[in-house]
């Protein structure tokens, strides 16, 4: 029998305090009306107010959310293609070139992936713009998405698409129809997590971005390098909600459609 | 036809935007300054014989002269390597009681690891400027309780950046070691204590060497991205702290010296090929194992 020991909840303990302290204290000291950041003066909401003010951080953020949803859908439906390709198509010319190049950007360290874009975008004579960070973004971004789908592609059950075929669906069709719904979790935690990687990145973007499109990050960035300010703090705070609730709500709805699934699962047996 | 079209697509992309944006940097590692400093013209244009004729290896050269290079190196080697084992110390006691709790905690204790994960990156390690500054929390409390007379300088030095890759890293670490741990067969252990092992001992003979896959998946999960790291020394660490990312960024935006930057890139490539050939090794095997 499986128990806990003393051990076992003080390493726990510890450890999600080292995990969530330093962003609770982020979340305590947005509400300081002090300018003064690690002095606490009475609970005030001025600096979201600031914050909401500041046309440069409103821009910011626009452009972000801007490329995240354009790079993450160029990159799901890449990422999905490539996973598909990976798992289904069986041996063609330069296959492990192909899968070498799907697994590289994955442990790439990101001043170097950011550096070459760079050098590309220069020697095609590209403008840097939200055009630069978006081709960036998808090309890191879809390389995840493809990990992600085939490893759920790997366990699909391709009969069910022989099927299909048989009772003369398009190969298209067949996709569409029957395994592009089976694999549809994969395929949207794969957004998901483009988006977020999307949202996140400062290094690359820093690289391919030109001076009329300073993405969320790189704003923090240039403020947060001298030092910590009470409007990063309201802004982390807001980040770190949306996260939370973005977080918990998909977990519901996928523990719910497991529910789901289990009981779909036990009426098949029981009619079988 | 179809099937074609399915391959091209992606297969193209990654070539456009991943392989010659690489042989580019291999490229201009390989050039002169006042051929790549902007305006730079693609060399492709003057053929390929006049591109291999400009090409010498005197950018390698020089970073064999300049001794910040070579230190540079060595200390990203060591604080990734420091910040791994701190990471594997707090991670392990992590996901071996997430091993063993109710299996009705199980789903929660994994969503708390994978939240901060999905919290931007920036922030997180921003948090610790506020917590490890001279006047910041951590101070504060340790005067508080009497522990300490003077403030600690913590914050700009190579402490702080374990501090912060350890902070950022530990989902990385403990995802893959609880992997392990939670395939576990139980009866192994007691198996082991009845056989007249004490409980510490049948931990070291049974259950490390069973989770050591896991371990080292985990380990180069932190490593690698540890050894290129640019956002945490920069904001954490002080002049003193020494890393190839930061050198690389700061070559390329302050000294904007591309070539030199190129040849960085290229021997921290080069660096990190053995870990990722390993890491891959690593996988496989597992992967073999369990089928």
């Amino acid at each position: 029998m499986k128990r806990l020991s003393t051990f076992n909840v003080t390493s726990l303990t510890l450890g999600f305090a080292f995990l969530y302290l330093p962003m609770l204290l982020l979340v305590i000291y947005s509400f300081n009306s002090s300018r003064l950041v690690t002095v606490w003066a009475g609970f005030s909401t001025q600096w979201y107010g600031e914050l909401l003010r500041d046309e440069a951080f409103l821009s910011a953020a626009w452009i972000t959310i801007k490329v995240a949803v354009m790079s993450s859908t160029l990159a799901t439906i890449l990422g999905t293609m490539a996973a598909y390709v990976l798992v289904n198509s069986g041996k063609f010319f330069g296959r492990t070139l192909f899968s070498g190049m799907i697994y590289a950007p994955l442990v790439m360290p990101e001043v170097i992936t950011g550096l070459s874009l760079l050098l590309l975008f220069i020697g095609i004579g590209l403008d840097r713009g939200i055009l630069t960070i978006v081709l960036a973004h998808t090309t890191f971004a879809m390389c995840f998405v493809s990990v992600v789908v085939s490893s759920r592609l790997v366990s699909f059950d391709r009969s069910l698409e022989e099927a299909a075929l048989d009772l003369g669906c398009t190969r298209f069709d067949a996709f569409r129809l029957v395994t592009l719904p089976i694999i549809a979790p994969a395929v949207i935690s794969g957004w998901l997590l483009a988006f977020t990687l999307s949202l996140d990145d400062l290094v690359i973007a820093s690289f391919v971005s030109g001076p009329s499109s300073t993405t969320l990050p790189i704003k923090i960035w240039s403020s947060v390098r001298l030092g910590v300010t009470p409007e990063i703090n309201a802004l982390s705070t807001l980040m770190i909600g949306i996260v939370t609730i973005g977080v918990i709500t998909a977990s519901l709805i996928s523990k719910r459609s497991a529910v789901r699934a289990q009981k779909d699962a036990q009426a098949a047996e029981r009619s079988a | 036809m179809r099937r074609f079209a399915l391959i091209a697509l992606p297969y193209t992309w990654l070539l456009a935007l991943f392989l010659v944006p690489f042989l580019i940097v291999f490229k201009i590692s390989l050039s002169d300054i006042a051929l790549a400093i902007p305006p730079y013209t693609p060399t492709i244009k003057d053929g390929f014989s006049a591109l291999i004729r400009g090409l010498d290896f005197e950018n390698f050269i020089f970073l064999t002269t300049d001794d910040l290079y070579y230190k540079a190196y060595i200390s990203s080697l060591q604080i990734a390597l420091i910040s791994t084992s701190l990471t594997l110390l707090v991670g392990y006691p992590m996901a071996y009681g997430m091993a063993r709790a109710p299996a009705e905690w199980r789903a929660t204790l994994m969503m708390l690891v994978i939240l901060p994960f999905w919290t931007s990156f920036l922030i997180r390690v921003y948090a610790w400027i506020g917590i490890l500054s001279n006047e910041g929390f951590l101070n504060q409390f340790l005067l508080w309780t009497g522990l300490i007379s003077t403030p600690l300088t913590i914050l700009n030095t190579n402490t702080a950046v374990y501090i912060g890759i350890v902070y950022t890293y530990l989902p990385f670490m403990i995802l893959p070691i609880y992997a392990a741990l939670d395939r576990l067969d139980d009866s192994l252990i007691e198996a082991a204590e009845d056989l007249g092992c004490s409980r510490l001992s049948a931990f070291w003979l049974v259950t490390v060497p069973l989770s050591k896959n896991g371990i080292i998946a985990g380990c180069f999960l932190v490593f690698i991205p540890a050894l290129g790291e640019f956002v945490i020394p920069s904001l954490l660490g002080g002049s003193g702290t020494l890393m190839i990312g930061k050198v690389l960024f700061e070559e390329f935006f302050n000294n904007r010296d591309w070539p030199v930057a190129s040849a960085v890139a290229v021997i921290l490539l080069l660096i990190l090929i053995v870990p990722i050939v390993l890491f891959q090794r690593n996988q496989q095997k597992q992967a073999e194992a369990d089928t």
